[in-house]
């Protein structure tokens, strides 16, 4: 095994970066294990996942007017006529009931997202300095962020769901006749907000997002498991924290995007 | 210093490996992570799906060639699905068409060739123990079996596979009212793609790692296999474009089964004009997101066609490949413009015809690059010592198919005149030579020229020869028919042309000429599947070296074993088309021969590769035996 260990580390130190024999085969030419290589790959592949989801937000975002004061009067109200503004749908903080706060609680939700990066970052460059303590200690950090990220999303998903106290009338055609109705909140097939498009849209890529942060607090804490453990440690290395630190990284700037897209755009 | 310290590792590690615990039967054989064993999963598998898939060809060319004929016999195999009066049920017919485009498209050409091909050869040809990851290419393999399973049953179902055709445009796709196909039948073909495409994303990123950082000391880009160069760009092709039609796909379940409108907009159904609550989708939306996958998806079937045949027309023509880095260069062209001209397949969808011109363009742009790489070929054979093996005999038929079918590309890429020709018999033509046969081609080709590598025994050339003649002369005579028929307007997916005014009494029999050619050419395909079960078993044994070939592959032993070579892997000096050289011994000199050991046919800048080749020898960095696992 001490052979075996020593053959590693030539192989690490000996390729230098952008040598000229860096790349004439007999060594890793960008100095990245093949599980580092791979999980980059994954993630090129993941952007267009995503891509190609907000295309889909744009052409049908642009498919619907924006609300426009000249036609739609001066105050803005929910209608399924027109795409709504997003300081409008998303001004609610768990526990400030009936105040208009836009975009406060989504804006702490990114802060503690891209703040979780942070730490994972401080826990890649403890396990580069082999401290199995301060690994262990920024990986819970980030987990927990990530918990409380998407303990927030569901706050906000089942606000959206519930909908406002008054709701919003619509009118529709039922049998030939125009029937008015009052609808509270948004699913997949109605939505007082605006079009029944923009609850489809922001349900399936804010939940695809979900989906991704979920399963990446499921790979940081079996990380953080394996840390604690001592695996990394008997192993001689921490790349583990490294690659699941680059999927994490991925996914806060994936949701950089989808904020931009539904909430400041 | 670090060298010494390297052989003696491996030294210890190879006795290591020798003393390896038997395997079970399973680990061996079905959930094995060998890249070999892998390959010819994916080989039986593609087989067993191309008899399904022809097949049901052949079942709707007896409709389309003989309307009035009964098809009483199939009802053992087809049950209800042939009606009272004897004839195929008409649903039925478009189920057998969107199946068959499905089955070829994805799990022959796609899984069955580069699946086969990219797992077998990649650390063949460029020197590696296996894959990166044997795990990840494990599981590439079974969720393709898992995507296999539940395509296949979706055949069986009482309602019937999917219908709205392989591109599952909705809303046809989408509304399970509109017809039988798309109720059960869709949902079990978007849960297979679905699986699929994870199949494909494990198997791309897999081929792409191994092909960048194993291989062997000396191989650098510029001296790889036109054969890795081909799948190492059809893997970036397959890692980008796949997942785009991942998301459609999604998006399509959710407005099937959850109610959104994501493609879906005020339609209505039905005799009563019921509308359906959907607003505020685009259908169009969907097929701009298929497309982006759907058109690199042609090259992902043809590039690793492209670099197996560059390969064997080298070998056996005896000569280095014409315009090796002209073919590299081609090849990254083509993979780069097949993002930028999928809408090519769209030009009728109301697209404004200012986009469609820059569409049309770029499109007739992809003409430069395959041209290039037919020239190559041409004149890659031209004054060659031609050796008319089985292999060579396809790839030379692939590249005739390439051609013919490439120029009717011309004429379909114009916005213009596929106004048209859209959805007519002479795109089926079109897209059938240049991607259907001439990729069945690469994939036969393939069997036939590393067959005594995969089973180290050699498959019976005669019966190639026949196989190769009848399969040739079969697809003309059912491809180039076809051209005229769609000229005339025919178009595509139609149960019967017995309706109508201007198809009623024109091109009955050239329908029924190319369905007994279409008959003809699948049952000369047993030839092949009793050749390859016969040599599986009885063949002669292979040499090592069968084809005179340079590349590394050769040098393993007939049967390579677990991590392919005994001992050290070979170094690389040369590229791989050092093919009768002016003053060598030998009319080929494999990849591990030094410039040192053939000074007699050196040229002035080899000999001054020799002072680097101590160095190249030293770099054995990578090999996976050393590296603790």
């Amino acid at each position: 095994m001490a052979a075996t260990a020593t053959t590693n580390t030539v192989a690490t130190d000996s390729a230098q970066t952008f040598d000229k024999k860096a790349w004439m085969g007999g060594v890793e030419p960008m100095n990245a294990s093949y599980g580092k290589l791979m999980m980059w790959f994954f993630l090129i592949s993941d952007t267009f996942t995503f891509s190609a989801l907000l295309v889909t937000y744009g052409l049908i975002r642009y498919s619907y007017p924006a609300w426009d004061p000249a036609i739609y009067g001066e105050v803005f109200k929910f209608s399924n006529l027109y795409w709504p503004t997003p300081e409008k749908v998303y001004n609610a903080v768990p526990f400030l009931h009936g105040i208009d706060a836009p975009l406060i609680f989504v804006g702490i939700m990114t802060f503690i997202l891209i703040f979780s990066s942070v730490t994972m970052v401080l826990a890649v460059e403890a396990g580069h300095r082999m401290d199995r303590k301060d690994v262990e200690k920024y990986m819970l950090w980030t987990i927990l962020g990530g918990i409380t990220f998407l303990g927030s999303q569901a706050w906000e998903w089942s606000h959206f769901i519930h909908g406002t106290e008054t709701g919003t009338i619509i009118s529709e055609l039922v049998n030939g006749q125009t029937v008015q109705r009052t609808i509270f909140g948004a699913n997949l097939t109605e939505n007082q907000y605006g079009p029944p498009a923009f609850a489809d849209l922001f349900f399936f890529i804010t939940g695809f997002h979900g989906t991704h942060v979920l399963s990446g607090v499921v790979l940081n804490i079996l990380i953080f498991y394996r840390a604690a453990t001592g695996l990394y440690d008997r192993r001689g290395h921490y790349e583990m924290v490294e690659k699941v630190g680059l999927y994490w990284h991925f996914v806060d700037l994936v949701w950089v995007f989808v904020f931009t897209f539904f909430y400041l755009v | 210093m670090a060298t010494v310290a390297a052989n003696t590792a491996t030294v210890a590690h190879v006795a290591e490996h020798e003393h390896h615990e038997p395997q079970s039967f399973w680990r061996k054989y079905v959930f094995s992570e060998d890249h070999k064993t892998i390959a010819k999963q994916y080989l039986i598998s593609g087989i067993i799906w191309s008899v399904i898939g022809i097949s049901l060809s052949v079942m709707f060319r007896l409709q389309l060639g003989f309307p009035d004929m009964k098809l009483e016999f199939l009802r053992p195999i087809l049950g209800n699905w042939i009606n009272e009066s004897g004839k195929l049920d008409p649903d039925f017919y478009l189920a057998l068409v969107t199946m068959h485009g499905t089955i070829m498209v994805f799990f022959v050409l796609t899984a069955g060739l580069s699946g086969t091909f990219s797992n077998f050869l990649i650390p063949l040809q460029v020197g590696a123990r296996d894959m990166a990851s044997g795990f990840l290419n494990m599981l590439s393999y079974w969720f393709f079996f898992l995507a296999s399973a539940v395509m296949l049953v979706s055949l069986f179902i009482e309602t019937g596979p999917a219908a709205g055709g392989w591109v599952v445009y909705p809303p046809l796709s989408a509304l399970p009212q509109a017809h039988p196909g798309s109720q059960l039948g869709m949902t079990l073909w978007l849960v297979s793609m679905a699986l699929f495409i994870v199949s494909q994303l494990l198997g791309g990123i897999n081929y792409i790692t191994t092909v960048i950082n194993l291989r062997t000391r000396g191989m650098s880009f510029s001296k790889l296999p036109l054969t890795i160069w081909a799948f190492f760009l059809t893997a970036v092709l397959g890692l980008i474009s796949f997942p785009v039609l991942l998301s459609a796909a999604l998006l399509l379940i959710f407005d099937r089964s959850f109610g959104t409108s994501f493609y879906l907009s005020e339609i209505y159904i039905g005799q009563t004009g019921e509308a359906l609550p959907n607003v505020g989708g685009s259908p169009i939306l969907f097929q701009h997101l298929f497309w982006f996958l759907g058109h690199p998806e042609v090259y992902i079937v043809l590039l690793p066609a492209l670099g197996m045949t560059s390969e064997i027309i080298a070998t056996n023509a005896r000569k280095p490949i014409f315009g090796y880095r002209a073919m590299i260069a081609s090849m990254m062209g083509i993979a780069f413009l097949a993002f930028i001209v999928w809408a090519h397949h769209m030009f009728v969808t109301g697209m404004n015809p200012f986009l469609g011109s820059i569409f049309m363009f770029l499109t007739l742009i992809i003409a430069v690059p395959s041209a290039v790489k037919a020239f190559n070929y041409i004149t890659t054979l031209w004054r060659g010592n031609i050796r008319f093996t089985p292999a060579m005999l396809f790839s030379i038929g692939l590249v005739s198919f390439f051609i013919s079918g490439g120029l009717t590309g011309l004429i379909l890429g114009n916005s213009a005149l596929d106004i048209q020709l859209h959805d007519t018999y002479f795109v089926v033509a079109h897209f059938h030579l240049v991607m259907g046969a001439a990729s069945a081609f690469g994939l036969l080709a393939g069997v036939y020229h590393w067959f005594p590598k995969m089973f180290g025994r050699m498959m019976d050339e005669k019966l190639g020869y026949i196989h190769f003649w009848l399969t040739f002369i079969g697809i003309y005579l059912v491809f180039f028919p076809m051209h005229y028929i769609g000229i005339a307007g025919f178009p595509r997916r139609y149960y019967a042309f017995t309706s109508y005014d201007f198809t009623k009494n024109i091109f009955t029999d050239m329908n029924s000429f190319i369905s007994l050619a279409a008959i003809f050419t699948f049952t000369a395909q047993w030839v092949f599947i009793w050749n390859f079960v016969y040599s599986l078993f009885k063949g002669k044994k292979a040499p090592q070296n069968p084809w005179k070939s340079n590349t590394l592959e050769w040098t393993t032993p007939i049967n390579p074993g677990h991590g392919n070579w005994p001992g050290e892997i070979p170094a690389v000096y040369r590229w791989p088309y050092d093919y009768s050289k002016p003053g060598a011994k030998d009319d080929f000199i494999p990849q591990n021969v030094p410039y040192s050991q053939t000074p007699e046919s050196n040229l002035p800048h080899e000999n001054e590769l020799i002072g680097l080749e101590k160095e190249i020898e030293a770099q054995n960095l990578n090999d996976q035996f050393k590296q603790p696992h």
